[in-house]
């Protein structure tokens, strides 16, 4: 709250100066049961605009933030783009769930509002060929291609298990896991999808004991995820699970305590760690949160934005696309970016992280 | 064999917990003749107050276990009561002699407001609670599969075969008990032959919510997640558990449960997890073909 007031009392004071102010939002779930990642995505958004107006703001012009909610559901994300478009948004950086950044990107891309999803992983966000669509974090098909490859390697001679939980984001990333894995001449012992938002995954966690599964892997989010493993060890089943980026979050060790011990993930290497992040990660320690998972992506994304806007002479959308899109490199905390054809980042790609005593590094590679 | 057993628990354990859920719907329709769409919600404020109380719980230092469920179980119970009290006396009670469609938008609406206000007051994350009690039997092991029996499930069961003996005798051999039924079959007489019904009604849903509640503390348990929102899909399932059992009906509410529980972990146990919903639906679908008022259910002439 306070940073949204301090971003307004920014704006008062240079609108004698400035012509008009520069109105970008940040769409995430705020609410629900991803809301943790929408947490991750505000702080990253808020501060980023905080810095970029402390700088003279972009093209002269002051940017307002706003924040818009989806809760990870497609219809009030489509309720949601609408709004921002109302409000004469010229950038969103959003949404979380790649099943709401989807449905959005139709409605920015009809009314010319630049996209830049800092989380959104589905192949489909910029396969579609929209012009407006972008994204600062990589691609499912190059996760579950890391993910199904550490598996292939370090689970030869396991039986595995892959989950999903019928989300678009979630499938998505399972049957490209999958895909890989079958591809390496490895075949899962067991295919099945849940059902999100429930609670009692024991018949589950039963049928993968029963078929002495040896590594789950889950296309999800953190929630279920963290039941599984609970309901995991309740039933004396020691399989780790792995799952994709939707673990970042603190959140997860929350939920399962000792019983997360060991689960994987596939992430971005750690942007935190980049020396060029250093000195906006310190700033967040000092307001005491750590900036984890896609808080950095955000803030990557609007860097890349503000300088393609610059760049372009005009927070146009065509414009700033034309931009992003031509190959330029873009300073950011994420290091030197640039977008291919597609609007994808031209990224690092994903390493498997491991927990252990409630907190998360590079595994063993 | 073992597998099979394994998943029998399962199926149980998941049972109970719809049929304490599914007994406050039945007894509102029994008493009312209306479903009472906020009970999942009471059912979700249950399992935070819960939670809230192990806190508490934990703050004041009070270590041995059985006393401190005891303390959580009591609070709990009380507390939920209390939003179940208050739910008739707001949304059902002005509303005792309008049109019926009335009451039923009130309690809709009940639910959306009962979701949000926890969303808001509690923070919209997902609140974890570490495993309280730990620890469980191996009941049978056959060399490749190892059935557990945690301490919680035998909890789970334990607790509900109290609290369904306890509530059978309130309902058929108490004072109480006698006047419930009798606003049930006859409002406007009972009211006549002296009976207070607004307070037989007001009763029956404290009664309803103390049974949810103790649900939500056993999800909170068995599971270790609580959410805002969990109270519109354990909401569905106990009601399906209520109709398939034959709404009205208090036996019926638990076969219900436990029917549900079972086809649940069974079909999963053997075919595609992904249908299991599918599954437990058909089922309600026969059952209401061939016998409309659901298992349990008694025919009714008047009532919708």
């Amino acid at each position: 709250m306070t940073l949204r007031r301090v971003t307004f009392l920014a704006g008062l004071l240079v609108s004698a100066v400035a012509a008009a102010d520069i109105r970008v939002a940040i769409v995430g779930p705020l609410t629900g049961p991803q809301a943790a990642f929408g947490e991750q995505m505000r702080r990253g958004s808020e501060m980023a605009v905080v810095d970029l107006n402390a700088k003279g703001g972009v093209l002269g012009q002051k940017l307002i933030l706003e924040v818009g909610d989806d809760a990870c559901d497609p219809k009030q994300a489509v309720a949601v783009a609408n709004q921002m478009v109302n409000r004469k948004v010229v950038f969103v950086a959003g949404h979380f769930c790649s099943s709401t950044s989807i449905p959005a990107s139709d409605v920015y891309n009809e009314e010319g509002v630049l996209q830049i999803s800092p989380a959104s992983t589905n192949p489909q966000l910029t396969d579609r060929g929209l012009k407006n669509v972008f994204r600062t974090c990589g691609r499912d098909d190059q996760q579950g291609k890391v993910a199904g490859e550490y598996i292939a390697k370090h689970y030869k001679n396991v039986n595995v298990a892959i989950l999903h939980d019928r989300s678009t984001y979630g499938k998505g990333l399972a049957d490209e896991t999958k895909k890989t894995l079958n591809g390496l001449g490895k075949q899962e012992a067991l295919y099945e999808a849940i059902t999100a938002g429930e609670k009692d995954y024991s018949a589950l966690v039963s049928k993968l004991k029963s078929a002495n599964i040896g590594l789950i892997y889950f296309g999800g989010y953190h929630a279920e995820a963290g039941l599984i493993a609970r309901q995991s060890r309740a039933q004396g089943l020691k399989a780790p699970i792995m799952g994709g980026d939707a673990l970042v979050t603190e959140e997860y060790w929350a939920i399962t305590g000792s019983a997360g011990e060991g689960t994987m993930m596939t992430f971005s290497p750690d942007p935190a760690r980049n020396p060029m992040a250093k000195p906006v990660v310190d700033k967040f320690l000092k307001q005491g949160y750590k900036p984890e998972g896609y808080t950095l992506y955000s803030y990557g994304a609007f860097q890349a934005w503000a300088q393609a806007v610059q760049k372009a002479g005009s927070t146009k959308a065509d414009a700033v696309a034309k931009v992003l899109r031509s190959g330029e490199k873009f300073d950011t905390l994420l290091g030197q970016i640039s977008f291919d054809a597609k609007g994808d980042v031209t990224a690092p790609g994903y390493v498997v992280y491991v927990w252990k005593n409630g907190k998360y590094d590079y595994a063993p590679k | 064999m073992a597998y099979f057993l394994q998943q029998l628990i399962n199926g149980v354990t998941l049972g109970m917990i719809y049929g304490l859920i599914a007994i406050g719907y039945t007894m509102v329709y029994g008493i009312i003749g209306m479903i009472n769409f906020a009970h999942g919600e009471i059912y979700m404020i249950g399992a935070f107050i819960a939670v809230i109380a192990f806190g508490v719980i934990g703050v004041l230092g009070i270590s041995f276990v059985p006393l401190a469920l005891l303390i959580v179980l009591i609070v709990t119970m009380v507390f939920t009561a209390a939003y179940g009290w208050t739910l008739e006396r707001v949304a059902y009670r002005p509303l005792r002699d309008a049109p019926r469609l009335a009451p039923l938008i009130s309690a809709i609406g009940m639910s959306f407001f009962l979701t949000n206000y926890v969303a808001i007051v509690q923070g919209a994350r997902v609140k974890p609670l570490q495993p309280v009690i730990r620890g469980d039997f191996i009941v049978y092991d056959d060399g490749v599969f190892s059935v557990h029996l945690t301490y919680v499930q035998m909890l789970i069961w334990t607790l509900t075969l109290v609290l369904m003996a306890v509530f059978a005798y309130l309902i058929g051999r108490t004072a109480f008990g006698r006047a419930q039924r009798c606003v049930q079959q006859d409002r406007v007489m009972a009211g006549l032959v002296g009976i207070d019904v607004d307070r037989t009604i007001a009763a029956t849903f404290v009664i309803g919510a103390a049974l949810a509640s103790v649900a939500g503390m056993m999800v909170a348990l068995y599971y270790g997640v609580v959410d805002f929102f969990m109270g519109f899909l354990a909401g569905i399932k106990a009601f399906t558990a209520a109709v398939l059992g034959g709404i009205g009906s208090l036996p019926g509410a638990i076969l219900g449960g436990l029917l549900l529980g079972l086809v649940e972990s069974l079909w999963s146990a053997y075919f595609s997890i992904e249908y299991k919903d599918v599954a437990a639906f058909s089922i309600l679908v026969l059952v209401l073909i061939f016998r409309p008022t659901g298992l349990l259910g008694r025919p009714e002439v008047e009532k919708v």
